[in-house]
């Protein structure tokens, strides 16, 4: 009987956890590197189109955004409901383009500054009056690399 | 001896797997893996002020394949209106045409009315200001998936393989069989 009962208790041993904390540890460092932190808060609302042939945006670092898209639903009782340009934090106009592309361009070495790309990001109501001058003011500034960013979708296009 | 042992005493390290749940629970939902993806375009030079304007007729009119898209994000191209499922087709058959011969990998059907070769095949795009952002988009996605046929179709001809597969001599390779040449017209304000 006795023999029996500790075959049963042997059958069964208890897993150690000893090591649990390592593999949380590896987890935590996985995540802690991948992450990205939201730089700005978006002021204005963008639903990005969709597209096909997209490419992936490469070096994060050698890329300044442009935002275009109607304010947000709680800017909106003070700024209206018409396409707004947003640069960092804050909403600029058409002729702040080239001042902002400026800065951009004094952050980084003179390398990284000639690689710089500009990513438009635009809602898909907005008209393209808006998208061409900014276009126009990128010209302007001779910053020529532009990436139109979209949703790599397949499914809505066909 | 026992006095020194008292001195420091183990620190408890069992917490150690709540606190670094806590930080992995924190970046696990701070964290966002949406890679950024687009349509990589370059944008012309701004024309010298000064310099004389250009002749337009130095690219043939056969080689120029123009689409025009109006506020009401109408497609009209090379005089005739289109669906924009239809625009991918022409565009690879005009670019493919091949109506001087000189290509040796095209496939098109060499009329007289589309383009000479690959290399002197000229897309120019021009919109509206009121077109939306949305067709515009469309557009130039249709435009670049019919270069991007033409382009895997010389790739898996040539190397067996995707032209996103290449490597950079290869892919430079190909990319001068089929130059991608899209030109945007300079704005001008057109009546809608």
């Amino acid at each position: 009987m006795s023999k029996f009962k500790k075959k049963k208790s042997e059958g069964q041993p208890a897993i150690s956890t000893a090591s649990l904390p390592d593999i949380v540890f590896m987890l935590l460092f996985f995540f802690m590197v991948t992450t990205v932190m939201r730089e700005v808060t978006l002021l204005v609302e963008i639903s990005l189109p969709a597209a096909t042939e997209v490419e992936k945006l490469k070096r994060k670092n050698l890329v300044s955004y442009i935002y275009v898209g109607s304010p947000t639903k709680q800017l909106q009782s003070t700024f209206g409901t018409e396409p707004r340009i947003q640069l960092n934090d804050t909403y600029a106009t058409v002729d702040d383009i080239q001042e902002f592309i400026g800065q951009e361009r004094d952050a980084r070495s003179e390398e990284e500054a000639k690689a710089l790309t500009n990513s438009i990001k635009a809602d898909v109501d907005v008209k393209m009056g808006i998208i061409t001058d900014v276009k126009q003011e990128l010209r302007k500034a001779q910053s020529y690399k532009i990436n139109y960013a979209t949703r790599r979708d397949i499914a809505s296009i066909r | 001896m026992a006095r020194s042992k008292r001195g420091i005493p183990e620190i408890n390290a069992g917490s150690m797997a709540d606190i670094a749940f806590l930080l992995l629970i924190f970046f696990l939902v701070t964290t966002t893996m949406d890679v950024d993806t687009g349509i990589q375009r370059k944008l012309p030079e701004m024309p010298d002020e000064n310099a004389p304007p250009p002749e337009n007729n130095q690219a043939n009119k056969r080689n120029i394949f123009v689409v025009l898209v109006n506020a009401y994000d109408q497609l009209l191209v090379n005089e005739e209106p289109m669906d924009i499922e239809d625009l991918k087709r022409k565009t690879v058959e005009f670019v493919d045409n091949n109506g001087d011969g000189s290509c040796t990998y095209c496939q098109g059907s060499r009329r007289p009315n589309l383009s000479d070769n690959p290399d002197k095949a000229i897309v120019s795009l021009q919109n509206d200001r009121g077109t939306s952002y949305e067709m515009y988009i469309k557009v130039q996605n249709e435009l670049a998936a019919a270069y991007n046929e033409l382009r895997n179709r010389a790739s898996n001809q040539k190397f067996g393989v995707n032209f996103d597969q290449l490597n950079d001599e290869q892919r430079k390779e190909i990319q001068t069989m089929y130059p991608q040449k899209i030109s945007e017209a300079e704005p001008k304000n057109v009546g809608s």
